[in-house]
C-alpha cells in the first residue's frame, strides 16, 4: 500500500484534525451602534475568520443598505451579505415608490422578517442603524433567532461580551458626536484586545441629517491604549532572593 | 348612445375607433347612479358624508353602510356598486396589512392610493374581467403630513383633493364645496357643512328615503377614523335642516 492511501482524505477527516477549508467564513466580531444627540455612530472591528485563519484583516462590516441606513454585520459573512443585498434592493424600490428616503424602522423590519423566516438556515445577527427625518437617529438590533429590539445603544458579535459593563458605565443619553465617537472607538479597541475573534482596524461611521455617511478609520497601531499588564508580566518571585526559578 | 350596437362596448380590452373604452365609461355611469358621497379636507382632518339611499322600508337602520375604515387611521367612502366597493375595501385592507407586516408601520394614504389605483386600473385592461363599478375616496390624518385625501375613479385615475364628491349629485355638491374655505376650516365646522350639502343635494322627488352617514379622521380623534358621536351627528343634522329651511324661505333674495 502506498503511503498516500495510508494518510488519504478519508483518514484525515476522521482523525479529528480540524480542516479549515470546511469551516464557515464568519465574522466573529465586535459591532456597535449608538445614538448621539444628532444621529447615530456605528463601529466595527475588521477581522473575518475561517476557524483559526484570518480570512480578511481589513473587512468592512459596516454595510450600506441605502444612503441613510447602514447595518453592522455579525455571524456568517455569506448569510449577512446576502440578506443585506436583499434589504438594500427592497429599500431602493420603496424609496422610488414612496418618493422619499426609507425609514430606518422599515429597513430593520425587513431584516427581521428575512432573518426570522429563515432562522433555521441562517447565522445572522445584525444591528440596523440610520437616520430619517421622521424619527431621527435610530438603532435596531436583530439577533440570530429573529428578535428585533430598538435600543439607544446596541453591541453585538463575540467581542460584545467584554463590553456590557463598560457600555453600561460610559454611555449617556444625549452625548455629543465627539463623545460618542470616542466611546465607540474605545469600546471596539477594548474588545479587540480581549476577544480573539475581533481584530484589525476600527471602522466607524456617522449618520445624521446630512443624508450621507461620514466614514472614519483608525488603524490597528493607532488604537487607544488601556491598562493591561499582559505585555509587562512580572516574575512571581524576585530574582534577587535565594529562590531561583526552574 | 353611440356605443350600443357597434360591438365596441363588449370588452374592456378593445378601443372604439374614436379612442374610447366603453366598458370603463359604463362603470362611470354605475357610480353616477348611486347616492352622493362627499369628503372635505380641512386644516385638522378629513370629514366624510354619505347620502345612503334606502330602497326599502323593510331595511334595518344603519345597514348597508358606505363609510368604512381601511385601518384604524384610514377612512373610505364609496359610491357605485357596493358589492364591488367591498371587494376594493378588502384589497385595501389586505394592502394595509401587508404593509404593516413588511415595514412595521401604518401605511400612508399616499401609498395606499397608489396601490388601490393600480388594482382598479388593472381591471380596465383585460377582456375576461369587467371594471369596478365604483369610485372610492380615502382619507386620513397624520401629525407630520397633516390631513390627506384621494379619490379614485373606476378607470383607476386618482388625484389628491381638498374636497370631492361622487354619485348622482356630484356636480351640485362640488359647486357647494367650492364655496367653502376648506384650508382654514376645522373638522368640527366641516362636519356641519358636509351634512348640509348632503341634505341640500338630496332629490326628494326621485329618492324618497335616505340615511345620512357621517365620519371623520383628524387631530381631534387622535388620527383615528371613526363615526361621529351622536351629539355631533344631531348638531350637524340640526344645522343642515335649519339652513335648508332658511334657504327655501329666502328665495327672492
Amino acid at each position: 500500500m502506498s503511503l498516500l492511501s495510508h494518510c488519504g482524505v478519508q483518514e484525515l477527516q476522521n482523525s479529528g484534525i480540524h480542516d479549515i477549508t470546511k469551516d464557515e467564513v464568519s465574522t466573529g466580531t465586535t459591532i456597535i451602534a449608538a445614538i448621539y444627540d444628532g444621529g447615530v455612530i456605528i463601529g466595527a472591528d475588521s477581522r473575518t475568520t475561517t476557524g483559526a485563519y484570518i480570512a480578511n484583516r481589513v473587512t468592512d462590516k459596516l454595510t450600506k443598505v441605502c444612503d441613510n441606513i447602514y447595518c453592522c454585520r455579525s455571524g456568517s459573512a455569506a448569510d449577512t451579505q446576502a440578506i443585506t443585498d436583499i434589504v438594500a434592493y427592497y429599500m431602493d424600490l420603496t424609496s422610488v415608490q414612496m418618493g422619499e428616503p426609507p425609514l430606518v424602522r422599515a429597513a430593520a423590519n425587513v431584516f427581521k422578517n428575512l432573518i426570522y423566516e429563515n432562522r433555521h438556515q441562517l447565522t445572522a445577527g445584525v444591528i440596523v442603524a440610520g437616520w430619517d427625518s421622521r424619527f431621527g437617529g435610530q438603532v435596531y438590533s436583530i439577533n440570530v433567532s429573529g428578535t428585533i429590539v430598538q435600543q439607544n445603544i446596541s453591541i453585538g458579535g463575540s467581542g460584545s461580551s467584554y463590553l456590557y459593563g463598560f457600555m453600561d458605565s460610559q454611555y449617556k443619553d444625549g452625548m455629543s458626536q465627539q463623545e460618542c465617537e470616542n466611546l465607540v472607538l474605545n469600546a471596539i479597541s477594548l474588545a479587540i484586545k480581549r476577544d480573539g475573534s475581533s481584530g484589525g482596524v476600527v471602522r466607524m461611521g456617522v449618520i445624521n441629517h446630512t443624508g450621507s455617511i461620514q466614514r472614519k478609520l483608525v488603524l490597528g497601531d493607532q488604537l487607544p491604549k488601556f491598562y493591561d499588564n499582559i505585555y509587562e508580566e512580572k516574575p512571581l518571585i524576585s530574582s534577587g532572593g535565594d529562590a531561583t526559578m526552574a | 348612445m353611440s356605443s350600443i350596437g357597434t360591438g365596441y362596448d363588449l370588452s374592456a380590452s378593445q378601443f372604439s375607433p374614436d379612442g374610447r373604452v366603453f366598458q370603463v365609461e359604463y362603470a362611470f355611469k354605475a357610480v353616477e347612479n348611486s347616492g352622493t358621497a362627499i369628503a372635505l379636507r380641512g386644516s385638522d382632518g378629513v370629514v366624510f358624508a354619505v347620502e345612503k339611499l334606502v330602497t326599502s322600508k323593510l331595511h334595518e337602520d344603519s345597514t348597508g353602510k358606505r363609510l368604512f375604515s381601511v385601518e384604524d387611521h384610514i377612512g373610505m367612502a364609496v359610491g357605485g356598486l357596493t358589492a364591488d366597493a367591498s371587494a376594493i375595501l378588502d384589497v385595501a385592507r389586505e394592502e394595509a396589512r401587508s404593509y404593516r407586516q413588511n415595514y412595521n408601520m401604518p401605511i400612508s394614504v399616499k401609498y395606499l392610493n397608489e396601490r388601490v389605483s393600480m388594482y382598479i386600473h388593472a381591471h380596465t385592461l383585460y377582456s375576461a374581467i369587467r371594471p369596478f363599478g365604483c369610485a372610492v375616496i380615502i382619507g386620513s390624518y397624520d401629525p407630520k403630513d397633516g390631513p390627506q385625501m384621494y379619490m379614485i375613479d373606476p378607470a383607476g385615475v386618482s388625484f389628491g383633493y381638498f374636497g370631492c364628491a361622487i354619485g348622482k349629485a356630484k356636480q351640485t355638491a362640488k359647486t357647494e364645496i367650492e364655496k367653502l374655505n376648506l384650508k382654514t376650516m376645522t373638522c368640527k365646522e366641516l362636519i356641519k357643512e358636509a351634512a348640509k350639502i348632503i341634505y341640500m343635494v338630496h332629490d326628494e322627488l326621485k329618492d324618497k328615503q335616505f340615511e345620512l352617514e357621517l365620519s371623520w379622521v383628524g387631530s381631534h380623534t387622535n388620527g383615528k377614523h371613526e363615526e361621529v358621536s351622536r351629539d355631533v351627528f344631531d348638531d350637524a343634522l340640526k344645522y343642515a335642516k335649519a339652513s335648508l329651511d332658511d334657504d327655501s324661505g329666502s328665495d327672492g333674495e
